[in-house]
């Protein structure tokens, strides 16, 4: 005879997959990546890494207890950051703006909201913002990878920019053997990330697909229009960090909408304000902002596109 | 033959080889039964008996004067011993029938009539609503009800649940294979009386040896009976593709509008074992006293489907089936997607519990429950277009003015939200509170 019985309502069996089994897999996909940028920024990229996730790790655990709320640091969410956040800053940024940017990924973007689930922006993404806004100077100045001669230089996308200069290697930009930020230098490495968290139905295929579909349109448009001032049909996916934004940031679940239509449009209007800003503003990238930026719309989006009432 | 489906909806573990070659066997009743004088949706009935009673084998002991209403027979002869309230499986305390089985089975006469189809239309709904028939899929609502259709409305199709799409449940399955031609009478019944011409028999992927069966007999049927020709549907294996909006949605590609009913788009749904009950109670006038169960679950010792009286305790067919090989930690009146969890293995079995799911601690456990990460895994798979994250945030947050965008009332309440969900968050219970708080401000 049972001694004791659950009672808990139905339904009473479920999926394997769980939140933090989730995050490990975000984790298994970064890896690549992380080795890419072991090997390109060797040492620099190693102290990065563990700085990062430390102090994410470090400043969740510590507003948690402050706030008086449960520590969570075990569901693997702050790992998550801590990775993210390393792999979009330049190799030779200080440890001590590493920290920083951390803490304002951690305590503002994701605490204050309330916590995992609640944040609107992405928390890597805000962090960087961050950095970029109080200390443009280390955010700007790129170390090329130990593979190449040179010490410092500039990136694919200031090249094409500022210098105009349209001659690339692409075999280079494939495999990373550029500078750039920690993780987003190496597109081999992100698209086996990517087609890794596709497989495990971690992410979303919509929007990757419309971010870097329109990124595609928009590049082959001004290229075929204007040859000699625009630069090669793959060129613009192929740099900066438009791979790490389309596969792990504008994936993000907690900060993109929930309906199909919505992440359709999401995606798209991440790939057109990257454009606009890489093609057309001041700034050579513009990942980070077409992101955040659509990250804000999110609730709107979500209202806009609920799907149609079943039997109407 | 090409598949039939629904867009949203999950795949599960089937679970269902622990039973499907299991023949339905008859278990004796105990010699006490606790018989629920209320097994339907609808108005409560009323005892028609008095303690002291004696009472035969299909007389009836409980009605109710409404017209959603279904009549309750003994399932035994004996004494009556008491009425009083006893935790119902489904309903919570009801009173109930305390019935001193004398182990006789002594019977009312029945009468058997093998000319159904002479009788007329409202003398069949009659038959059907005296033998207290509900339907057996699970939600128990009474049979004559949907067969009677008002004059305002045009059913032109019948369609027949052999989906069974809740994991671990083999009896309608098992009932198609061992009743076929009794369940093909009672379709043509039922067809007959809601003189229908499109019949269609649907039934899931996984099912072969029931489309094998039914398909064969039911070619027999169609040479002979020009005037209805039965459809075998082979639908695609997803939960919850036997709800009834999915089926309908599924096979004629029509969508019940909200607060509506299948038969305004021309649609009544009959389980396979509603119709073997129809075909029971017109031909051989057998009330409903007893239906097929599974009696399944990781902690039984002989997984099996019986068909059992009404009345019977969870325990007694348990203890039949050679009892337990581990302790069961959670006891499913139902299937595991949308049955309930019961407290005591003394619930007694009624008309509308289809199995008996017996979990031993290893799949029991309660997943510990995360915040939500909007991951939109809920969005996908809800069969009726809902978002159960914003629901849940809803209620969560008491942002009740949110609710008339977000439609609470038209959850099915299948559970493929809360299944999925990553996050492990009782998406399901979140919904019904809002449907209680929409309820409650009409």
């Amino acid at each position: 005879m049972p001694e004791k019985l659950y009672i808990s309502p139905s339904p009473h069996i479920f999926e394997n997959q769980s939140t933090p089994g989730m995050m490990k897999d975000v984790i298994i996909a970064l890896t690549p990546a992380i080795f890419a940028a072991l090997y390109f920024f060797r040492g620099k990229a190693l102290i990065l890494l563990l700085v990062s996730v430390g102090s994410c790790l470090v400043f969740e655990a510590a507003i948690q207890f402050l706030m008086k709320k449960k520590v969570t640091v075990f569901d693997r969410s702050a790992i998550v950051t801590g990775i993210l956040l390393a792999m979009v800053m330049p190799p030779s940024l200080p440890v001590w703006a590493c920290m920083l940017g951390c803490l304002i990924a951690i305590g503002l973007a994701k605490q204050l909201f309330g916590g995992l689930g609640s944040n609107i922006f992405n928390p890597a993404l805000l962090g960087r913002a961050f950095l970029m806004a109080a200390f443009p100077v280390f955010m700007t100045r790129w170390n090329m990878p130990v593979t190449l001669d040179a010490v410092t230089g500039a990136t694919p996308l200031e090249l094409v920019k500022f210098g105009h200069n349209l001659d690339v290697n692409y075999w280079n930009l494939f495999i990373g053997n550029v500078s750039g930020s920690l993780g987003e230098t190496s597109a081999l490495a992100l698209i086996i990330g990517g087609v890794y968290l596709l497989i495990k139905k971690v992410i979303d295929w919509r929007i990757p697909l419309a971010y870097v579909g329109m990124v595609l349109f928009i590049n082959f448009i001004t290229n075929s229009v204007a040859p000699e001032t625009y630069a090669g049909p793959l060129f613009h996916i192929a740099t900066g960090g438009l791979l790490l934004g389309a596969l792990f940031m504008a994936t993000d679940p907690v900060t993109c909408p929930v309906t199909k239509t919505g992440r359709w449009i999401f995606g798209a209007g991440c790939g057109l304000i990257t454009m606009i800003i890489r093609i057309w503003g001041g700034l050579p990238e513009g990942v980070m902002y077409s992101i955040l930026l659509m990250n804000a719309i999110t609730p709107i989006l979500n209202r806009v596109t609920r799907p149609r009432r079943y039997g109407t | 033959m090409l598949t039939k489906t629904f867009r949203g909806g999950v795949s599960l573990t089937e679970c269902k080889e622990l039973t499907v070659d299991r023949k339905i066997r008859p278990v004796p009743a105990p010699p006490e039964i606790v018989l629920p004088l209320s097994q339907h949706i609808g108005s409560p009935n009323q005892p028609i008996v008095k303690e002291g009673d004696m009472v035969k084998v299909g007389q009836r002991v409980g009605e109710a004067k409404a017209f959603i209403s279904a009549p309750v027979h003994s399932p035994v002869s004996g004494k009556i011993k008491a009425i009083r309230n006893v935790l119902n499986p489904v309903y919570g305390k009801r009173p109930a029938l305390i019935i001193e089985n004398d182990g006789k089975y002594e019977s009312v006469p029945m009468v058997k009539r093998d000319s159904g189809d002479r009788l007329s239309k409202d003398e069949l709904i009659n038959i059907i609503k005296e033998a207290g028939l509900v339907g057996l899929g699970g939600a128990a609502f009474p049979t004559h009800v949907k067969l009677n259709v008002p004059k305002d409305k045009n059913v032109d199709s019948l369609i027949i649940n052999g989906a069974e799409c809740e994991p671990y449940l083999t009896c309608d399955h098992r009932l198609m294979v061992e009743s076929t031609g009794h369940i093909l009478r009672g379709i043509y019944l039922a067809a007959g009386i809601l003189g229908v011409k499109n019949i269609f028999l649907a039934i899931e992927e996984n099912k072969l040896s029931a489309i094998f069966a039914m398909e064969k007999a039911a070619r027999r049927m169609n040479k002979k009976l020009p005037h209805a020709q039965i459809r075998l549907i082979m639908l695609k294996t997803k939960y919850p593709q036997g709800g009834e909006k999915q089926l309908i949605k599924a096979v004629l590609k029509r969508e019940v509008p909200p607060g509506k009913f299948p038969m305004d788009v021309g649609v009544v749904v009959h389980n396979v074992g509603t119709c073997l009950a129809i075909y029971e109670a017109v031909d051989a006038g057998k009330p409903l006293i007893e239906r097929p169960v599974t009696f399944t679950g990781s902690a039984l010792k002989e997984p099996g489907n019986f068909m059992v009286r009404f009345g019977t305790s969870i325990g007694h067919v348990a203890r039949h089936c050679g009892g337990f090989k581990e302790n069961p930690v959670k006891i499913i009146a139902g299937g595991p997607m949308m049955g309930l969890a019961q407290y005591t293995l003394d619930a007694p079995l009624t008309k509308g519990i289809s199995g008996v799911v017996f979990l031993s601690k290893k799949d029991a456990e309660i997943p510990e429950e995360f915040p939500c990460i909007r991951c939109a895994k809920c969005v996908d798979v809800c069969p009726v277009n809902l978002m159960p994250t914003e629901l849940m945030r809803m209620v969560k947050y008491s942002r009740w003015y949110n609710s008339s965008a977000l439609y609470p009332a038209d959850c099915i309440e299948c559970g493929a939200c809360a299944y999925v969900c990553p996050s492990k968050i009782p998406l399901v219970q979140y919904i019904k509170l809002a449907k209680e708080k929409e309820l409650q401000e009409k």
